[in-house]
């Protein structure tokens, strides 16, 4: 007779769930078997058509390479400047729908069942959603956009403080530093925040909720039906490995010429293509280990280390820079973000074309076509937290952190730059001359211990490239092995390896520019896809309604 | 000599447990000890349960039909993991110690050189667990 001891592994029941009735069966299209030493687990075709759809494309990116950089080179401007009304309508249309989810009875739902208990500590989740998601973006944009926005692009038509001649107009100085940070926060607030949640409460509750399996197509099902375990179902899954693999190969390219940068600045090594292979190789090597120890052994302890780097250089340059003046730029920033939120983000009859289109419209594109990834990312390691709970957390505290962020790292900045222009390296390599990659190590040389700031801030950029770059391959893994989280290692070890490759073979064959236009390409398609997704998470919450015990009634 | 043994199932491939779980039943019933079924799940639903609890529910069922088929007496005992692929024998190895398993036997495959790379589970398991861990080779 069968003497049970059932659930001692697991802590408490998880409670009513409303689990979808479908006849697909989980890994019903997996292809197992083995390859020499090699186990491997597969959707068939996902895994095959994105595999080769990759190597296709970076075969034409190195052989038509002229005509690929002009094709995609004019496309994504094309799109951004065309379809601006697009983006910024549908971004404004994913910042109220969240904001209407954490109002609204649904916000109670808990995402793994009514009596589901939380994966992780909030401190967990936290680091490990802001590494996969945004953290190379806050290093490299942190002093750039608001100086940038400051003096050049002139959001609202708000003039800048220099003069063609170059000297200061001090009637302009306050309004365009405010608008400077303002500008800023608004492309690092709630509106990116917002497409993330929108694609991970989608995953995160069709999975956990309704049982079916962890990837993209599941969002789907109450739109598509049954269709979507077919090529419906493919074509979206393929889209989303597409996007993420490009996406992290390319900005893995750029980012070890901008760690290079970085290091020539600070150290004078070398900045050509050798050093920048090495640094790719030393990025994929931590990564792959990081994928090898685990969600909970690898990826999260790498994010968390990221998150107290990255605190400990915000509390210096907080601490070194002009404190006060940066408390009173924060809320400054915040306050001008509050009431000119509406003016940026109006998606018709602007003046101001090239902060919105140049920056605005690009930025929208550029979040929509990483979603898929950090989306999913967010997904996996939301389950337990209610609606509500995963909304604020994923909307409104990374937003304040970014803003906390910008006004500090743009802040000092602006103050360098406006208190001392002659002599102020970011203005020399921010306004004089156009050099992103060096802005955040000109600022860090305004500051005391310049050369141990400097070399943290080359450490947090290996590191949160690492951070995506594990991340993005437990996704792309899962997506092609069909939604399993067990499929075997080796298939891990191989999306990293491959990632790491083709950065590689794009960085010396030439492509990164050609390649990368064309991921954020594909944000305007994933827009309209994240618009249905909207309309998918209202019906599968409405059919939630009943797994909402009474005494959850009251939310988070 | 042996008081309880516990056996790693995975419910998705039955068909390649055969042997251990003949073995297992076999020492059962010459010691006169029971047997506790364990399997290690996601959170995410997969092939053997859309959720935690039907996973459990599978896992009950299958200790169920080996008590009959064997006539041995049998439990289960479900877990859950972030990364069950990795977790794997960490995991199994505090099992055995949480349910008071002296004797684990488990599947294994025949060695091969990824095993230099990414050690074999039956070899972890048993290096680490204070049990007597017995491999049986597919």
């Amino acid at each position: 007779m069968s003497d049970v001891t059932t659930d001692q592994g697991i802590p408490e029941p998880e409670g009513h769930t409303e689990v979808i009735d479908t006849d697909f069966e989980i890994g019903q299209d997996n292809v197992e078997g083995t390859v020499g030493p090699f186990g491997f687990d597969v959707h068939n075709p996902v895994f095959l058509i994105s595999g080769l759809t990759i190597v296709a494309f970076v075969f034409y990116a190195l052989v038509f390479q002229e005509q690929a950089t002009a094709a995609f080179g004019a496309l994504r401007p094309w799109l951004t400047g065309t379809f601006d009304w697009v983006f910024l309508t549908s971004a404004n249309i994913f910042v109220l729908f969240c904001l209407f989810l954490i109002v609204s009875p649904w916000g109670s739902v808990r995402l793994g069942g009514a009596d589901a208990v939380p994966d992780y500590s909030y401190s967990g989740w936290f680091a490990m959603l802001f590494a996969a998601g945004m953290g190379i973006g806050l290093m490299f944009f942190g002093v750039l956009e608001p100086v940038y926005h400051m003096a050049i692009s002139q959001p609202l038509g708000v003039p800048s403080p220099f003069a063609e001649d170059g000297t200061i107009i001090d009637a302009n100085v306050e309004a365009a530093k405010r608008m400077g940070l303002a500008a800023t926060i608004y492309h690092w607030g709630l509106h990116p925040w917002a497409i993330y949640a929108v694609v991970a409460l989608a995953l995160a509750l069709f999975s956990f909720n309704k049982g079916l399996p962890l990837t993209i197509r599941s969002a789907f099902y109450p739109i598509f039906g049954d269709r979507v375990w077919g090529w419906t179902g493919h074509v979206i899954d393929i889209l989303a490995v597409f996007a993420t693999l490009f996406g992290l190969a390319t900005s893995l390219g750029f980012g070890a010429q901008q760690a290079n940068a970085g290091l020539e600045h600070v150290f004078g090594i070398a900045n050509n293509a050798n050093v920048q292979v090495v640094l790719i190789t030393i990025i994929t090597g931590i990564a792959l280990v990081s994928v090898l120890r685990g969600l909970d052994g690898g990826v999260k302890v790498l994010s968390e280390i990221n998150m107290v780097l990255a605190a400990l250089l915000l509390l210096f340059v907080l601490l070194a820079g002009p404190t006060m003046v940066i408390f009173s730029d924060f809320f400054a920033g915040l306050g001008t973000y509050a009431t000119e939120i509406v003016a940026l983000s109006n998606p018709i009859g602007r003046e101001d074309t090239g902060y919105m289109q140049g920056w605005t419209s690009f930025y929208w594109a550029w979040w929509v076509s990483w979603s898929p990834f950090v989306g999913m990312f967010i997904a996996r390691v939301s389950r337990g937290r209610t609606v509500r709970e995963f909304i604020i957390c994923v909307l409104i505290i990374p937003s304040l952190v970014c803003v906390l962020w910008m006004a500090v790292f743009g802040g000092v900045a602006i103050d360098q730059v406006l208190s001392d222009p002659t002599t102020s390296a970011v203005k020399a390599q921010v306004i004089d001359s156009y050099n992103p990659p060096i802005s955040l190590f000109a600022m860090l040389e305004g500051l005391p211990l310049a050369s141990i700031t400097s070399t943290l801030g080359i450490v947090l950029v290996i590191v949160f490239f690492v951070t995506s770059s594990d991340s993005g391959s437990l996704v792309i893994d899962t997506i092609t092995a069909g939604g399993k989280i067990d499929a075997p290692l080796p298939q891990r070890v191989f999306w990293c390896t491959f990632e790491g490759a083709v950065a590689i073979v794009l960085l010396l064959g030439g492509g990164l520019s050609a390649l990368q236009a064309m991921v954020i390409s594909t944000g305007l398609p994933f827009t309209f896809v994240l618009l249905l997704m909207c309309v998918a998470i209202v019906k599968g919450l409405a059919a939630e309604k009943n797994a909402v015990p009474p005494t959850a009634g009251g939310g988070s | 000599m042996f008081t309880k043994i516990m056996v790693p199932v995975d419910l998705a491939h039955q068909d390649k447990l055969t042997k251990s779980l003949e073995c297992a039943a076999e020492l059962a019933r010459h010691f006169d000890i029971p047997v506790v079924y364990v399997g290690v799940t996601g959170t995410a639903p997969g092939a053997t349960g859309h959720t935690p609890e039907e996973f459990a529910s599978h896992l009950a069922e299958f200790a169920a039909a080996q008590a009959e088929r064997s006539g041995i007496s049998t439990a289960h005992h479900a877990i859950i993991s972030h990364d069950p692929r990795v977790e794997l024998d960490a995991r199994l190895v505090h099992a055995a110690e949480e349910i008071g398993a002296d004797l684990i036997v488990m599947e294994g495959h025949v060695p091969n050189v990824l095993d230099h790379f990414l050690p074999s589970d039956g070899g972890i398991v048993a290096k680490l667990a204070k049990a007597t861990v017995m491999v049986v080779r597919n």
